[in-house]
């Protein structure tokens, strides 16, 4: 039976704010799962601490809120002992690059076969607007009481470094853009990350929905031009076709992913299928692993005796 | 008189064979009958610095080391300078010619300026010189014998047999020279230390270090006055099979009988021996002959260690994580998600001396009251400890039952003492564990019905359903929440949750059996009883079996369930005794406060170790003697062991 989005709607009430960039990517979120008609039993949505950790609460599928910036560890555990299972992980900008940076990069070691959804919107919100790792040096957003003394980090150029085989960026409010990326992330085998742009309309009153609009930058015409861009629509070629270009590849990623300002592209940065996932890394070693992983073998026999036979272990430890 | 047990110490720099030599030297014992207790120590360091071994080897089975070392066997001239003290009457050195003229002073450059200055001060009270020579002439006093060996010329000769010329592959067999140098003085049978060759090396390199063994038996039987050592080991007629293995050992495969499927950890000592042997043996066989696997993830850092295995518990399969004291700091927050949301996850946490890195390979029992209460907040966690190898093995798969029985984390904790010690056992009985999930329900179960994973029920228990399962969409959240799982910040849910979780502690006291929770020994009906936790097991039940041959008799409670602690049992067998004696390694006394805390009644007198070295059955005597005789303060801080 196919399914809608409002499918994957719970009856939680959504505490965000009254214009947060959260709700384009809930709505995107479950679009895409009604697109691909996931059974909502099969899907985990893993999440870390914060405004957008909330969003497990609100989609109908199985929803791990978890501990700041730790989602990537609860979603690892959680593919590996159930390979089957699709795991979501959905995060923000502090989450994921401040508290959460080491989980961040050594995830893109694995290429565990699940998504990551990065909201991003510069600020720290439930703590009162803070600024996060992805806002810029000198910037000061309305509730920092001196600018910005950090640098930022560009979370696809972090992707694409860090080993993210799927590294793409959307925005919130082009919530049909977003949807068929969260869509393409799903489907990817491998890691992959959406950094999804959001303004935060109580805390960032630098990138507001207005400025990624270009409200102030209008056309003789009076018509404003967005900042945003998309890559598809210059010809931008992502995918890594055979295993030689994986370098250029990761470079032209990393170019694109430099701009800002002006001139922000949204899109696919980087794609590559050809590397293994930690599943299939992991079979292999053990063949039957995509069968018989964890969560699914059988501990005991009927008369509750566990079912594993030592005397291999034994024979090795054996003096007489 | 012939002596037929021996405390047989190898020692040298780490990296020159000292462990190898040692399993070496156990297996050999362990073919010919004998039993063996075999504890290492060594610095946190790659190479170089000093480490060793000691292997106590008997006719019965023995629990725990002693003090008394009989038969030195040197490495290097470190080992004479750390060790002769230990070597006792009648016992031997195996020295290297090489090392006779060292200057002790100047020559070990591994000496500290603060060990240099307890030399100097044992130099001037005893008037000895200051080569290993003078040393060893001090030992002649007490009648040790010495015997020189030269491990070039025999190297040289190994070399020109096998066409070997690089000195650097030779030098490596300078520890199994030293075995055979040693069971040549001990008078036992080659071929058994010729088969423990070939269980421990590659051919070829087995192939090698036999012509070595041979090499060395033959100088000490030509060379050496091997009669006028008195100990002797004799190969005995057993029937049962036996196993030589360590605790890391014994955890491991505890928990893949136990059902363990998920094992994650970040690199740290003395726990990560544990992981790499469950990684090396992934592929399991069952008893119908199928095959499983055990996933074993080495994660970043020991947040995604216990994290991960979080995870794994909620998709359905049993996980676990091992740790030891940092590591088990950095879980603290993961341990309060789990109690939150009711994960059955297990915690291996090996305890090594703290605080911050402390002594990294040394023993400790220094964070019994860290994992009482690690991580912010109230709730519900199981805390069992186990006081040997045997236990190691049986506690790590029973700890599954009671972390998915009770739907709360467990942590499982052991010292540095077991995970690198030892021990020979007959063959693990394990025919009958048996694997209890819990209140589990699946598809069928849940049809048309709203599954709240969080129900409230009169036990606290709440039906589990893993994720993936049909109709069984689930939500669960650090926050506190409904029981749907959803954030939720109402008091009246805020009390009900507290209190289904930690009523659950009440369900764990009444429901677990004693035997589980506490073991004794010797007389009931003492008037004077010790209470100890963990390690100090073996050398606690040795003096008491000297104190009995002496007609002191003593009980002793071994605590295993320290939380929840089975307070009104023990209040009932400590009350009214005489004297209450605590024993343990660290400085404070952590179990006895616990005690205290939970029954009102406090421990007459304290045994307590924390230089790091686990305690042995000669100081535990003595202490015990002094408080029995009215001589001891009501503190007394052993100190045996180098």
């Amino acid at each position: 039976m196919a399914h809608r989005a409002s499918d994957y709607k719970t009856d939680v009430y959504v505490d965000w704010c009254p214009g947060c960039g959260d709700y384009g990517i809930l709505s995107a979120l479950q679009m895409a799962l009604a697109e691909l008609n996931l059974e909502p039993h099969n899907v985990v949505v893993v999440s870390g601490v914060g405004n957008a950790s909330k969003t497990p609460h609100f989609v109908k599928a199985n929803g791990v809120h978890t501990l700041h910036g730790r989602l990537l560890p609860f979603a690892m555990g959680i593919k590996v002992a159930n390979p089957n299972l699709e795991v979501i992980g959905i995060g923000g900008d502090g989450d994921g690059l401040g508290i959460g940076a080491g989980h961040f990069v050594n995830a893109g070691r694995r290429n565990i076969d699940m998504t990551y959804l990065l909201y991003n919107n510069g600020v720290y919100g439930l703590t009162k607007g803070q600024a996060s790792p992805t806002l810029k040096l000198g910037m000061q957003t309305k509730s920092l009481p001196k600018p910005n003394i950090n640098e930022a980090i560009i979370p696809v150029a972090l992707a694409i470094t860090a080993g993210y085989t799927f590294v793409a960026r959307s925005y919130a409010f082009d919530v049909m853009h977003l949807k068929n990326t969260i869509s393409q992330a799903i489907r990817h085998k491998g890691l992959a990350f959406v950094d999804c742009l959001q303004p935060c309309p109580v805390y960032n009153d630098i990138n507001t929905k207005d400025w990624y609009a270009g409200e102030d930058r209008k056309d003789a015409s009076g018509k404003p031009q967005s900042r945003l861009y998309k890559l598809e629509e210059k010809g931008f070629d992502p995918v890594v076709h055979d295993a030689g270009e994986v370098f250029a590849k990761k470079v032209a990623g990393l170019e694109k992913a430099q701009e800002w300002g002006d001139k922000i592209p949204i899109g696919v940065f980087f794609k590559n299928e050809l590397e293994h996932t930690f599943q299939e890394r992991f079979t292999q070693r053990i063949p039957f692993y995509p069968t018989n992983p964890p969560a699914k073998q059988r501990l005991k026999k009927e008369d509750g005796v566990s079912a594993i036979d030592l005397s291999e272990f034994m024979d090795d430890l054996k003096t007489s | 008189m012939v002596v037929e047990s021996i405390n047989w110490m190898a020692g040298g720099p780490q990296g020159s064979g000292v462990d190898s030599a040692s399993t070496i030297f156990g297996r050999a014992c362990g073919y010919g009958g004998l039993y063996v207790f075999g504890r290492r120590e060594y610095h946190s360091n790659i190479k170089t610095m000093h480490s060793y071994f000691l292997q106590r080897i008997s006719k019965e089975a023995t629990l725990a080391n002693i003090s008394d070392v009989n038969l030195l066997a040197a490495f290097d001239a470190e080992t004479i300078v750390r060790h002769v003290g230990e070597v006792v009457s009648e016992g031997g050195i195996i020295v290297d010619s090489r090392d006779l003229d060292v200057n002790i002073l100047k020559d070990i450059a591994t000496f500290s300026e603060d060990y240099k200055s307890q030399i100097r001060d044992f130099m001037k009270e005893n008037k000895v010189g200051e080569t290993i020579n003078d040393f060893l002439n001090y030992a002649k006093q007490k009648n040790i014998q010495i015997f020189a060996v030269p491990y070039m010329d025999l190297l040289n000769q190994i070399g020109k047999k096998l066409n070997l010329e690089k000195a650097s592959i030779l030098q490596k067999m300078i520890n199994v020279l030293t075995i055979g140098v040693s069971f040549a003085l001990l008078k036992y049978d080659r071929k058994l230390v010729e088969d423990a060759i070939k269980a421990t090396f590659h051919e070829k390199i087995a192939e090698m270090n036999v012509l070595a063994l041979d090499t060395a038996y033959d100088y000490a039987e030509q060379n050496l006055k091997i009669n006028n050592f008195r100990h002797k080991l004799e190969k005995m007629d057993i029937k049962e099979p036996r196993i030589f293995l360590t605790g890391n050992q014994a955890v491991a495969m505890g928990k893949v009988l136990g059902g363990c499927r998920v094992q994650t950890y970040y690199p740290i000592t003395p726990a990560a021996d544990e992981s790499e042997y469950l990684e090396a043996h992934e592929i399991l066989k069952t008893k119908d002959g199928s095959q499983e696997a055990i996933i074993v993830l080495q994660t970043e850092d020991e947040i995604a260690a216990i994290n991960s295995a979080s995870g794994a518990c909620l998709a359905g399969a049993r996980a676990a994580t091992s740790t030891s004291g940092p590591g088990f700091s950095l879980m603290a927050e993961g341990l309060g998600w789990a109690g939150n949301n009711e994960v059955p996850l297990v915690i291996t946490f090996y305890q090594r001396g703290g605080p911050a890195t402390g002594q990294p390979t040394r023993h400790s029992q220094q964070d019994l009251r860290f994992a009482m209460h690690a991580a912010h907040g109230e709730f519900a966690r199981i805390i069992l400890a186990s006081g040997d190898i045997e236990e190691c093995f049986f506690d790590a798969a029973e700890v599954f039952n009671l972390a998915e029985k009770y739907q709360m984390p467990v942590i499982h904790l052991l010292d540095k003492g077991m995970a690198n010690s030892s021990q020979t056992y007959p063959v693990f009985d394990y025919a009958k564990v048996k694997i209890d999930r819990g209140l589990i329900v699946g598809e069928k179960e849940l049809e048309g019905k709203v599954y709240k994973r969080f129900q409230f029920t009169e036990t606290g228990v709440s039906p589990r359903a893993f994720l993936g399962t049909k109709n069984g969409v689930q939500w669960c959240s650090g926050d506190e929440h409904n029981e749907m799982g959803n954030i939720n910040e109402e008091p009246i849910i805020r009390r009900k949750m507290m209190d289904k979780r930690l009523k659950k502690l009440e369900l764990v006291d009444n429901e677990v059996p004693l035997e589980l929770r506490l073991k004794f020994f010797g007389d009931k009906d003492a008037e004077n009883i010790i209470v100890s936790w963990g390690s100090p097991k073996g050398a606690i039940i040795e003096a008491l079996n000297q104190l009995k041959d002496e007609g002191l008799n003593l009980g002793y409670i071994q605590v295993r369930m320290i939380h929840p602690l089975p307070s009104a049992h023990l209040k009932q067998i400590l009350d009214g005794k005489k004297r209450i004696i605590d024993i343990e390694d660290n400085a404070t006394a952590q179990l006895g406060g616990v005690i205290t805390e939970h029954t009102s009644i406090k421990p007459t007198h304290y045994i307590l170790k924390y230089t790091g070295r686990p305690m042995m059955t000669t100081e535990v005597y003595e202490a015990i003697k002094l408080i029995l005789t009215g001589k001891a303060a009501e503190r007394q801080v052993l100190m045996l062991g180098s």
